[in-house]
């Protein structure tokens, strides 16, 4: 199968700048700063289908042509290596792999955009992705791919990594914002939307890794072939899905767009681990909704995902089996949500923990009746907080009360939790 | 007090940012290397070096999973508790550790040596359960291994 991200690793380390060269590297810069416009650049993009591998799934290309070009003063870019959202870990496996790929994309991005300074924002816990993303940029400067007037361009551009200090909430956008301009990183309020004011007031676009790091590959091969390599004439472009839980093979593989959920369970990851069947897995990260059996030949791309009642986030599958209760499991991640809000505004501060004593008692075998009626109400209140974090922890609480209600009420009805003996 | 070359370094980091606070993190994380844990003179410090009040430093150190605003243990065992570590056995990985060191969740032993924490997914979700000293991730820690690692911190 064909491999975008992945088609320079080597086995047990990372590509050398020299290697990533002779394969290609940094030839979709040259050719975007001599051949073509900054506008040409974006409509590739646009072109593409790329959609934001951060979570959204919002067009790439098109939340660049937001960016209004007359305004004076600065533009930025940042590039959110924040991934703290459980079950999600492929933007680690991507630089730890290659983490020229990002530089040269998030290069053609600040072209495109007009952006002079350009930010990796990475959390606590990925220094080894720092130092490869800190050598990679001393590199691609040392070679004229960065800094002052690019391969005579006259186009200069300046990348910063930022090493976080570990809140699940940085990730949020606005939150980001704040957290690099060294403030308490509670989000902002939206509009105005980053892509008018948002770093230090001016225009920003925020993208994750993998949207980035697709861009060279774009801009060498055409939008056609990029659109082209995804499983379903719908779907655009390669994703990264990285698999944890009761698999064979939990790893982080890079498939097309739109592939079948069983698909990938039973090819690449080797199926379920030995004495377990599957039971349920979170399509796309810690706060979507689940997937059972029934969605097992849904494509994994946005909209199918979306129209089976979930959502492709960012790609992470964490598969569970049989043993596993639904109950535990969704306290287990409301729980983590409760402890990562950012205690701003009310409906997540309080409401979070309060969904978390509901499952606990009924996970405890002292649950009734009614408190299914108060779940269902916050999974509709809580869309009403200040940002998507709150949403985002209802998730699986939707999920599981979509699926696998029978399962709550049996804990209800025998008091106990039919899957611990 | 810091010492004289570490005042320089910082001032320098500070010197390089955009502005002043972005280089807040940097410092606090360089105050908390040199004195274990952000102690309440690093935080005066903090503030001083970026022109930013006490109340401010403290705003942003409460704020971060991997800051430390109280004492810590020489080595801080963060031990994952998300979905994927989670599905994959880390409460016992977590029960076992607490055992062995005689503490509960968020107790620090009393030589000092260990202080434990429950954390945030480590992105090392497909090699579950995980933990992570310093800067070190360890990878499908069971029962065993996690007892195997105490003792290597303990007798290096
Ligand atoms: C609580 C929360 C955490 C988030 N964490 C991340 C993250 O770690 N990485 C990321 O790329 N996007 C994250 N996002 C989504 C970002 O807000 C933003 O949509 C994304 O970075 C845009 O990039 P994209 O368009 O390339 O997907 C998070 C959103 C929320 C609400
Ligand atoms: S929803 Fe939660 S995380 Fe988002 S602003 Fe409100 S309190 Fe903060
Ligand atoms: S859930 Fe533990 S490392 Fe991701």
């Amino acid at each position: 199968m064909e491999q975008i991200l992945f088609r320079h690793n080597r086995p047990g380390r990372s590509v050398s700048f020299a290697e990533y060269r002779s394969e290609g590297g940094f030839t979709a810069l040259k050719t975007a700063l001599k051949e073509m416009s900054t506008n040409e650049v974006q409509q590739s993009v646009i072109d593409s289908g790329l959609r934001g591998r951060g979570g959204a799934g919002f067009p790439t290309g098109k939340k660049w042509s937001f960016v209004p070009r007359n305004l004076p003063g600065p533009r930025w870019l940042i590039c959110n290596c924040d991934e703290m959202e459980p079950g999600t870990y492929k933007d680690r496996i991507l630089l730890e792999a290659n983490p020229y790929s990002l530089v040269e994309g998030i290069t053609l991005a600040c072209y495109a955009i007009g952006v002079r300074h350009a930010f990796i924002f990475i959390r606590r816990g990925y220094e080894q992705a720092a130092i490869n993303l800190r050598r990679a940029i001393a590199e691609a400067n040392g070679a004229g791919f960065l800094g002052e007037n690019i391969l005579g361009s006259g186009f200069s551009c300046d990348i910063d990594v930022h090493v976080s200090a570990g809140r699940y909430i940085c990730g949020e956008e606005t939150a980001l914002i704040n957290a690099l301009e060294g403030k308490r990183a509670n989000p902002r309020a939206k509009p105005p939307f980053p892509a008018v004011k948002g770093l230090w007031g001016g225009p920003t676009v925020v993208n994750n890794v993998e949207s980035l790091a697709n861009i060279p590959y774009i801009i060498s091969n055409g939008p056609e072939w990029f659109k082209a390599t995804a499983a379903t004439p719908e779907a655009a472009g390669m994703k990264l899905f990285c698999v944890s839980g009761h698999v064979v093979n939990p790893a982080c593989f890079e498939l097309p767009l739109g592939m079948p959920l069983g698909e990938i369970i039973e090819g690449p990851c080797g199926g379920m681990r030995q004495g377990s069947r599957f039971k349920a897995c979170l399509p796309g990260g810690a706060s979507t909704p689940y997937f059972t059996i029934e969605q097992w030949d849904v494509p994994m791309d946005f909209d199918p995902v979306a129209k089976a009642g979930s959502r492709l986030g960012t790609g992470g599958i964490v598969v569970f089996d049989q043993n596993t209760c639904m109950v535990a499991a969704t306290l287990n991640l409301v729980r983590f949500y409760a402890r990562e809000s950012c205690g701003w505004c009310t409906p997540c501060r309080e409401g979070l923990p309060f969904v978390v004593h509901l499952l606990e008692h009924i996970e405890n075998g002292r649950g009734s009746e009614e408190h299914i009626d108060i779940l269902r109400e916050h999974v509709k209140h809580l869309n009403q907080a200040f940002c998507a974090l709150a949403p985002g922890a209802m998730g699986p609480l939707d999920g599981l009360l979509q699926h696998f209600e029978d399962e709550v009420r049996e804990h209800i009805a025998t008091g106990k939790c039919p899957c611990r003996n | 007090m810091i010492p004289e070359n570490m005042r320089q370094e910082l001032q320098n980091r500070i010197a390089s940012a955009v502005t002043n606070r972005e280089a807040a993190v940097d410092v606090m994380k360089s105050l908390q290397a040199h004195y274990g844990w952000l102690t309440d003179e690093a935080v005066v410090e903090a503030a001083e070096l970026l022109g930013l009040t006490p109340l401010q430093i403290e705003e942003l150190a409460t704020f971060y999973e991997m800051i430390y605003r109280r004492p810590v243990g020489r080595y801080v065992i963060h031990v994952c508790d998300s979905i994927s570590c989670w599905a994959m056995g880390g409460e016992t990985v977590m029960g076992k550790i607490a055992g062995l060191l005689g503490i509960s969740v968020g107790g620090t032993t009393a030589d000092g040596l260990f202080t434990l924490l429950p954390c945030c997914c480590l992105g090392n979700c497909g090699q579950s359960p995980t933990l992570m000293i310093g800067d070190t991730i360890y990878n499908r820690v069971t029962a065993e291994s996690a007892a195997e690692l105490i003792e290597q911190y303990r007798n290096p």
